[in-house]
């Protein structure tokens, strides 16, 4: 096989791999018998064309930044975390006691609080299988997915039986009190400019950019991530260097949980300022796709965060303004983890027919 | 709890527990063969859609069973050619084709129907009808046994008696033939398979393929057994309950009987939480119940209840080495 | 071909095997070059050779698993062609593999006829085996109980069903590939009567082995390997060890090293009865006792696999054992408990790893990158409390792949992009420049070319005279032979026997690396 060039393997394998997946979409759209022209235009002006998608595109960028990152810093690891959406949700619950019981003064006060409660939760929720997999040896994979189960479970309990206001019907926690209200874009002095509406884009966005920010530093810049990175990338190596198997499994993990369970402030706080049954909407298992079309690299999350919120705030347009159900969305998800996660191979060896010929025109 | 309730509650463990064995016995030929799946839960997807359409507009149950069974096998053919001919990741492929069957089943469904992504209702021909049992009426007189008979056993959709014969079919496939031999042994060690000159590729895809059809069955019957037609999500996480099941049973086929009937037990039982305060005189709560399947098998896949070890070579691409 | 009429039948009678021009490549390297051999019905034939000489890449091609580039292959004098294992079985082709190849949770009875079954259903097939099984226990001494299951029986049981395997699928021509690397000398000593018995009984029999000593004991006749190239064969009862390990280990153009006499100061390391037992509850270093001045190079010889791996191993903190260890007078802790890599780093302990690629660097980090590797908690890298100094080790780095002339001298290059040499030479600037106590280095120059091999010996030698103890672990006997101070010979988990370079010579080295000590044999009980 032919090796790519380290910029197409970059850039290139992402890029044929969505193209792949619009393709097939496309296909679909085309064999239920609507336009595919017509829903892309759709998408792209819902999603972009106006300061009030834009604030949608971004609210659901940030979440998708926090779950990617997750999925990427456990990936470095050589861990497969497929339980972002479970690790949220108990975030969520996190963020929720904290926004309730603690009487906050203000938003800049609660927002740590509420970040420190919600990574904690996650993490908690990847210990478990974090050292299962380390002592062991469950597979990481099978943990997290039961583990996404059973934080479902405990969610609805806790919504139904804990902590629902008396006479409400509705699985939730009580509002939380306005002080622990973000602000919106649109309530930021300066950005309101930008976005003249109600939007649910909050200052959670510009957490998400320190996150990625710092995760980035982490894996590139400490001794921490170096050696998160080596583990990844060979144990024995690792064990060489005198790196600690267990210790950086359990870090990545914890890390990892962390980040998923951080998302809530988005979504739980930001948004919907109360916790309700399925808070995280998928935006966990997004996550994943997330994460394999960004290259494992805060930057590429950053850009597959931002796509993938145009893909949901797209595809919410297609399921407004045309017969096209809303599930096009979870389709095209699917597609990208599928050609960049597992037909890898696939796309490299596409790309290779490309690049062979003129490697031996040039020899 | 009296004995009616009992009967009740049995009655619909025999339903419920159906699609968790057949996902179950599905994930077993695929894992025994060495290739991880945790897609079931999109091909039963797949196919509960498929056999609702198809049932929908045919009226026949038989000819939307097959559809269920195609629309499977593309998903298995798909998970086979990324993880044996372009020897991906297996779990990615799983988890990718979850997602893609979640969306594209509502697509369809929602593009022939109209009617929010669920398939028409199904009744008469175009759904597994009761089969009575001989005697069942005859001996429903009987006490404690008779209406065992006749409620539990007595009484259920085809696809019910056909998992049922899957287990000792599958039993004597894997123990007691020779693709059972060398199923189990190229989930073990391919090189050994490999080298006594039998193709790993070939073998692997005969496993696949035969998830596909178990899957086709096991959403078969969600549409048109369990309930009447297709809807959104409607297998809502049994492809992970039947994984789940498949540890527990630790990759054998009668223990995958019991333990999908002891899932589909707690599912009975979530469905009464009324019968469960009466009999216990507290209240368990219904999320408890549903979330009992996964801690068992964390508690199982911990090693602290016996070890489940998994086919050795499962999750790894065979290539030839030295 | 003249003499007794038995000889004449043998020579008239075609080979059982016969291979034509065998050529095989992988990429670059040449594993077999033209291989002519032909192996005569009804006798044990050797080959030997050292790790590396392309013996199982030879008997890879015979049994179907790699195609020949070029040559042919003639079984029973007519050509045959073996595509695939299929073939091979089918010529009568039967292969014991040095991995076995048998599913650990099957019984032997389910290994053995697994893809020899008769029809679709095994009850038949399972009854016919235990009957064959039977016979082949009585006739051969191959006594296994049928109904136990692989992962209960002992390494030596398992070699059976091997050998039960490829005679129930009719084989007359059985392959062994370093058949007792994992046997104690009584299960050795049994193997080789299945073996007479088999070779009575009419079946040829080609065992590939690097052990002179059963070379002698048991074949008829025996190919020399060296290199990719068939070096010579010959009747076994008229050759001796001796010319055998000449053969085999070859004489290359000896690489001076220019290098003064040792002055050896106070004791660096001192082992004591230091014993490794691996995951398959195998001793692999069966009580090692050493010592290394300041000052000097001690060389361990040996084919590889003998234990020095080990050895370097838990020197290096990677795994773990009993015994005593002692560096500058105080011990280290051998269990793993408190040590590491990490630990043996601080102590002053430098290793440069056999296996480069898979233990000494991360083949997608950059060489920058991996010249912290191992070091990367050193305060010279670290910008603050939090952040790692990125730039310091970039600039760290250039200055060693000036002073260790990596080419190209780019340290943003991923370390996969060097060549094997300049791999090493990154590794060896890690190491060396750490002006560590104890350099334990392992195959310093495989895979390496000539240019960098004098270089990497030069380096060695400097920081042996700058007073530093070095364990240099190699199976080059050369680069042992021109480095060493002291050359200690390593065989199956033990040292067997300590000389002085200017004391000693490669025939003696050589016969002390295949357990022969005065004409004994280091394996006998």
């Amino acid at each position: 096989m032919t090796r790519l060039p380290r910029w197409a393997d970059l850039v290139l394998v992402p890029l044929i791999s969505l193209l792949l997946a619009g393709i097939i979409s496309a296909l679909v759209i085309l064999a239920i018998g609507q336009s595919p022209m017509e829903a892309l235009r759709t998408m792209v002006t819902g999603a972009l064309g106006s300061a009030y998608g834009w604030g949608y595109t971004l609210y659901y960028a940030t979440s998708f930044m926090f779950t990617g990152l997750a999925v990427t810093v456990a990936f470095h690891a050589s861990l497969f975390n497929i339980g972002g959406e479970g690790q949220a949700q108990l975030g969520g619950l996190g963020v929720a006691l904290v926004c309730l019981f603690i009487p906050w003064p203000h938003w800049t006060l609660a927002l740590p609080g509420a970040m420190i409660a919600g990574a904690l939760f996650g993490a908690a929720w990847a210990a478990i299988p974090a050292y299962l997999q380390a002592k062991r040896g469950s597979h990481v994979v099978i943990t997290t997915i039961m583990f996404n189960y059973i934080a479902a479970a405990l969610i609805v309990y806790m919504l139904v039986n804990v902590l629902r206001p008396a006479g409400q019907m509705d699985p939730a926690t009580a509002r939380f009190p306005a002080a622990t209200n973000l602000p919106t874009l649109h309530e930021i002095p300066g950005l309101s400019i930008l976005f003249d509406k109600q939007i649910p884009a909050n200052v959670t966005l510009f957490v998400a950019l320190l996150a990625c920010w710092l995760v980035w530093l982490l894996l590139w810049r400490t001794r921490l991530g170096y050696e998160i990175r080596a583990f990844g990338r060979s144990e024995p190596a690792a064990l060489y260097a005198g790196i600690s198997p267990f210790r950086v499994t359990m870090i990545a993990m914890l890390i990892s949980g962390g980040l998923a369970g951080l998302m809530s402030i988005n979504n739980v706080m930001g948004e919907s300022e109360r916790l309700l049954q399925n808070s995280t909407e998928g935006a966990g298992f997004i996550g994943i796709a997330v994460a394999l079309m960004g290259r494992n690299h805060p930057i590429g999350v950053f850009l597959a965060a931002i796509l993938f919120g145009f893909l949901f705030q797209g595809g919410a347009e297609l399921g407004l303004w045309t017969s096209i159900p809303i599930e096009l969305r979870t389709v095209v998800q699917g597609l990208v983890i599928l050609f960049t996660g597992a037909l890898d191979h696939m796309v490299r060896m596409l790309l290779g027919l490309f690049f062979a010929p003129r490697r031996t025109q040039v020899a | 709890m009296d004995f009616a309730t009992l009967i009740q509650i049995l009655d619909s463990t025999m339903r419920l527990a159906t699609p968790l064995l057949l996902a179950c016995l599905a994930g077993l030929y695929s894992e025994r063969s060495g290739i991880f799946d945790i897609g079931l839960e999109g091909k039963m997807l797949m196919a509960a859609m498929c056999t609702g359409a198809v049932a929908a507009l045919t009226g026949s149950v038989w000819i939307g069973l097959l559809a269920g069974i195609a629309g499977s096998m593309i998903f298995a053919l798909i998970h086979g050619v990324a993880s044996i001919t372009f020897r991906g990741n297996q779990l990615i492929s799983g988890v990718a084709l979850n997602f893609v069957a979640s969306g594209i089943t509502v697509l369809i469904a929602q593009s022939l129907f109209r009617q929010g992504g669920r398939t028409p209702p199904l009744s008469g021909p175009a759904r597994f009808n009761p089969i009575e049992l001989p005697f069942a009426e005859a001996l429903s007189g009987v006490p404690i046994l008779g209406p065992f008979y006749a409620e539990v056993i007595s009484g259920h959709g085809a696809l019910v008696y056909i998992a049922l014969l899957c287990v000792p079919l599958t039993w004597w496939a894997l123990f007691r033939t020779r693709f059972g031999l060398r199923l189990r042994a190229v989930g073990e060690n391919p090189a050994s398979v490999d080298t006594a000159g039998i193709s790993v590729v070939r073998l692997r895809y005969t496993a696949v393929i035969i998830t596909g059809v178990l899957c086709g069955l096991a959403g078969a019957y969600m549409a048109a057994g369990l309930q009447t037609g297709f809807g959104k999500e409607m297998t809502a996480g049994r492809g992970y309950i039947a994984l789940a099941a498949l540890i527990f049973a630790k990759w054998r086929p009668w223990y995958a009987l019991m333990a999908t009937l002891l899932f589909g037990f707690f599912q009975a039982l979530a469905l009464r939480p009324d019968v469960i305060k009466g009999t216990l005189g507290f209240d368990v709560p219904v999320p408890a119940l549903d979330a009992l399947p996964y801690i068992l098998t964390v508690i199982v896949l911990a090693g602290f209840v016996g070890r489940a070890i998994p086919p050795r070579a499962g999750g790894e691409p065979y290539v030839k080495e030295r | 071909m003249t003499g007794d009429t038995g000889k004449e039948r043998q020579a008239t009678a075609a080979p059982a095997i016969e291979l034509r021009g065998i050529s095989k490549a992988f990429g670059p390297v040449q594993a077999n070059k033209d291989i002519s051999i032909r192996v005569a019905k009804g006798t044990i034939h050797g080959i030997i050779g050292e790790n590396g000489a392309g013996k199982s890449t030879l008997m890879s091609i015979l049994y179907g698993f790699y195609k020949a580039d070029s040559g042919q292959i003639l079984i029973n004098g007519t050509p045959t062609a073996i595509p695939d294992s299929q073939a091979a079985i089918r010529a009568g082709i039967g292969m014991v593999f040095q991995h076995f190849k048998l599913v650990q949770n099957f019984s032997v009875l389910e290994n053995v006829i697994l893809g020899a079954e008769d029809g679709a259903l095994l009850r038949p097939s399972l009854a016919k085996a235990r009957k064959v099984l039977g016979e082949l226990a009585a006739e051969y001494e191959l006594d296994v109980d049928p109904d136990e299951v692989i992962e209960e029986l002992s390494v030596g049981h398992q070699q059976r069903v091997e050998i039960l395997k490829a005679l129930y699928r009719h084989a007359d021509i059985l392959i062994l590939d370093e058949p007792t690397g994992v046997l104690t000398p009584a299960e050795a000593d049994h193997l080789f009567r299945i073996l007479r018995n088999l070779k009575e009984q009419g079946k040829t029999i080609i065992l590939i082995t690097h052990k002179l000593r059963e070379i002698m004991e048991i074949t008829d006749t025996v190919s020399v390997m060296r290199r990719g190239e068939m070096t010579a064969t010959v009747k076994t009862a008229e050759t001796s060890p001796e010319e055998l390990a000449e053969l085999m280990v070859g004489r290359k153009v000896l690489l001076d090293v220019a290098k003064t006499p040792a002055q050896p100061g106070r004791v660096v390391l001192e082992v004591e009865n230091l014993r490794v037992v691996d995951e398959d509850k195998v001793e692999r270093l069966k009580g090692i006792s050493l010592k290394i001045c300041a000052g000097e190079i001690l060389g361990i010889a040996g084919v590889a696999g003998n234990g020095q791996s080990e050895l370097l191993a838990v020197l290096g903190g990677i795994a773990r054992g009993t015994g005593i260890i002692r560096l500058n007078g105080d011990q280290i802790d051998l269990t793993g408990q408190h040590s590491d890599g990490q630990s043996r780093r601080a102590r002053g302990i430098a290793h440069v790893p056999e296996d480069r690629q898979h233990l000494g660097m991360i083949m997608d980090f950059s060489a920058w990158e991996n010249t912290a590797f191992g070091y990367h908690h050193d305060p010279a890298y670290q910008k603050n409390r939090w952040l790692m100094d990125n730039d310091a080790i970039l600039e760290n780095t250039k200055g060693k792949m000036e002073r260790f002339d990596v080419r190209p001298p780019i340290p943003t290059l991923s370390a996969k992009s060097f060549s094997g040499g300049n791999q090493q030479k990154i590794i060896l600037a890690r190491e060396i420049e750490r002006n560590p106590d104890l350099l334990l280095v392992g195959q310093p120059t495989r895979g390496v070319d000539i240019g960098a091999i004098e270089f990497i010996h030069k380096r060695i030698v400097e920081l042996r005279d700058a007073g530093k103890a070095v364990l240099l672990v190699s199976v080059e006997l050369d680069e042992i032979m021109s480095l060493s101070d002291r050359i200690a010979v390593m065989f199956d988990g033990k040292i067997m026997g300590e000389r002085l370079p200017e004391g000693t010579n490669e025939r003696e080295l050589g016969l002390l690396m295949a357990g022969i000590t005065d004409g004994k044999t280091g394996e006998a009980a």
